[in-house]
């Protein structure tokens, strides 16, 4: 019998009909393969880029960033966006957004840096987040960008730095508040219901030192109900239109920050995040109608700024790897080891990452826990997945990886890969190089004496 | 490396354990490789057969093989044979 008489091969399996049903939907099962990134082969992108890699779809970013802005836009006036620079700061991915006309919201320094580094003018950067230093404000302040601050502690050296300079730093506050979402986000900025936000806003229009701009919120992270924008909303809007009574002052913009969930599924939940997360136009309908429905004269409607991150890159994002081996735990139960550990696929703690198989397989699956190669007991991908017979060699995609796991990866044990975007034509072009040996060891110093050994 | 004599095999791929209740599927490798271990085959007969039938070789199939008979003996689909009866 010639090779092209065979039958495909695939291991043998045995599986026990289980009575119950672990949860009441099912496991759901992911047995039909992704072959095709934007109509690029994926076993291609291994071949020339090595296994794992990351890719993400140029396609991809800029479709999502059109649906979001068409669900504000058609709601509401004055949209802007700012690209949220920690959840993805690629030099290629953040210029992906600023073309697509999304400002910069940066916060540390050196992200304020990447986005001058980028191209982005000063005065269309919103630098928030508690840690910015004395060189970090003075910079921003020479740029005219807009400092949102985060406590008082930042009010008092603003006051300082903008009397040595003879400024006017512009600013807004950031404010925390409840929205009926717990755990509050209370660390954050000042509070609305205890008076801090107030007594920040007193302090700026006391002092006359600063330009109050706006009022700035960020309600939390992965959040799956638009009527906590809605609360969030309504409370800056009244604090706007109070300002504007007290003081005769009116800002500029409101900024309702991100936040806003992917399609990824969280950790415990019933049903995948595809079916259930709210759309951007859930979260435009709850912000824009507490907005409209505030009491701002309709000709002076404040710009709203909105610094979603995670919902515009997270599904543009994939990670291809490679099935190392397989094994059984003392149970019996399937262990599929994987050459992607949580070490770059940070987000592995917080959700069920869809996987799909890359290529072809039966409809047999099998459950199977997916691990990473990193030798601890951390490094869980999956604890619980159905998936085909897979064998060592075959290939796999996680999706929904875009969002935090390029800033958030860790170089430990292995080296970081490669990440590569596939433009809107079809190409990929490599954005960042993987890690080698000389990355790593080029920061290293060695001391002298410690320089050679005996064994 | 013997079933038990009361598991009912369809060619189908379904086991049933009637001394458990218990039920199981198999792929249709899985169910061939059964049928050829109830027929009294032992491995190296069968493996010689899968890489016949099969785009495998030995090294895959030993590995594979094993595991699946692991999985048997695990759902007590096996007779013991008198050293595991001993332990």
């Amino acid at each position: 019998m010639s090779i092209s008489d065979k039958k495909r091969y695939e291991r043998p399996m045995i599986k026990k009909m289980e009575a119950g049903v672990p949860n009441k939907f099912g496991l759901r099962s992911e047995y039909t393969p992704m072959q095709e990134i934007d109509g690029v082969s994926i076993k291609q992108l291994l071949k020339d880029y090595g296994t794992p890699v990351f890719v993400l779809s140029e396609t991809t970013i800029r479709s999502t960033f059109q649906k979001a802005k068409k669900a504000f836009t058609t709601r509401y006036p004055k949209v802007q966006f700012a690209w949220s620079y920690k959840t993805n700061y690629l030099d290629a991915v953040c210029k992906v957004f600023h073309q697509e006309g999304s400002w910069a919201e940066v916060v540390s320094g050196f992200e304020y840096d990447k986005a001058i580094n980028n191209g982005v003018s000063g005065k269309k950067i919103i630098f928030n987040g508690p840690d910015k230093t004395e060189n970090d404000l003075v910079k921003a302040i020479n740029n005219e960008s807009l400092i949102h601050i985060d406590h008082l502690d930042e009010l008092y050296l603003l006051i300082e730095i903008a009397d040595k300079l003879n400024v006017r730093p512009k600013v807004a506050i950031r404010v925390n508040m409840d929205t009926g979402v717990y755990p509050m986000w209370d660390r954050f900025g000042f509070n609305y219901e205890n008076g801090q936000a107030w007594d920040a806003i007193n302090k700026i229009m006391r002092s006359g030192k600063m330009e109050l701009m706006g009022l700035h919120t960020h309600i939390g992270t992965f959040m799956l109900s638009p009527n906590a924008y809605a609360i969030a909303a309504s409370k800056l809007a009244d604090l706007a239109i109070s300002l504007e009574q007290k003081y005769n002052h009116k800002v500029k913009y409101i900024d309702m920050g991100g936040g806003f969930a992917s399609k990824n599924t969280l950790k415990g939940a019933y049903l995948p995040g595809t079916d259930t997360n709210p759309s951007f136009d859930d979260f435009a309908e709850s912000i824009t109608t507490a907005l409209l429905n505030a009491n701002f004269k309709s000709d002076e409607m404040p710009l709203l700024i909105l610094e979603t991150g995670r919902a515009l890159i997270d599904e543009a994002g994939y990670l291809l790897g490679t099935v190392i081996a397989n094994k059984r735990a003392s149970t019996g139960k399937r262990l599929t080891i994987m050459d992607i550990g949580v070490n770059i696929l940070f987000t592995a703690f917080w959700y069920d990452h869809k996987i799909t198989p890359a290529q072809p397989f039966t409809h047999y699956t099998e459950e199977t826990a997916i691990y990473g190669p990193l030798c601890m007991n951390i490094d869980v991908i999956r604890e619980n997945i159905n998936l085909p017979l897979l064998n060592k060699g075959d290939n796999m995609v996680v999706h929904y990886v875009g969002a935090y796991n390029m800033t958030q990866w860790m170089q430990f044990i292995t080296l970081r890969p490669k990440v590569v975007l596939i433009d809107t034509n079809g190409t990929p072009h490599v954005i960042r190089e993987n890690e080698t040996n000389e990355t790593i060891t080029s920061l290293e110093k060695t001391p002298q004496h410690l320089s050679s050994f005996n064994l | 490396m013997k079933l038990k004599p009361n598991i009912a095999v369809s060619e189908s791929g379904f086991v049933f354990n009637p001394a458990t209740g218990e039920s199981f599927t198999l792929n249709p490798i899985g169910a061939e490789i059964i049928a050829k271990i109830h027929e009294g085959l032992d491995y190296s007969e069968i493996s010689e057969w899968v890489k016949k039938e099969y785009t495998t070789d030995e090294a895959t199939f030993e590995r594979d093989f094993n595991d699946f008979v692991g999985q048997l003996k695990i759902n007590g689909l096996f007779e013991k044979s008198k050293n595991e009866e001993k332990a």
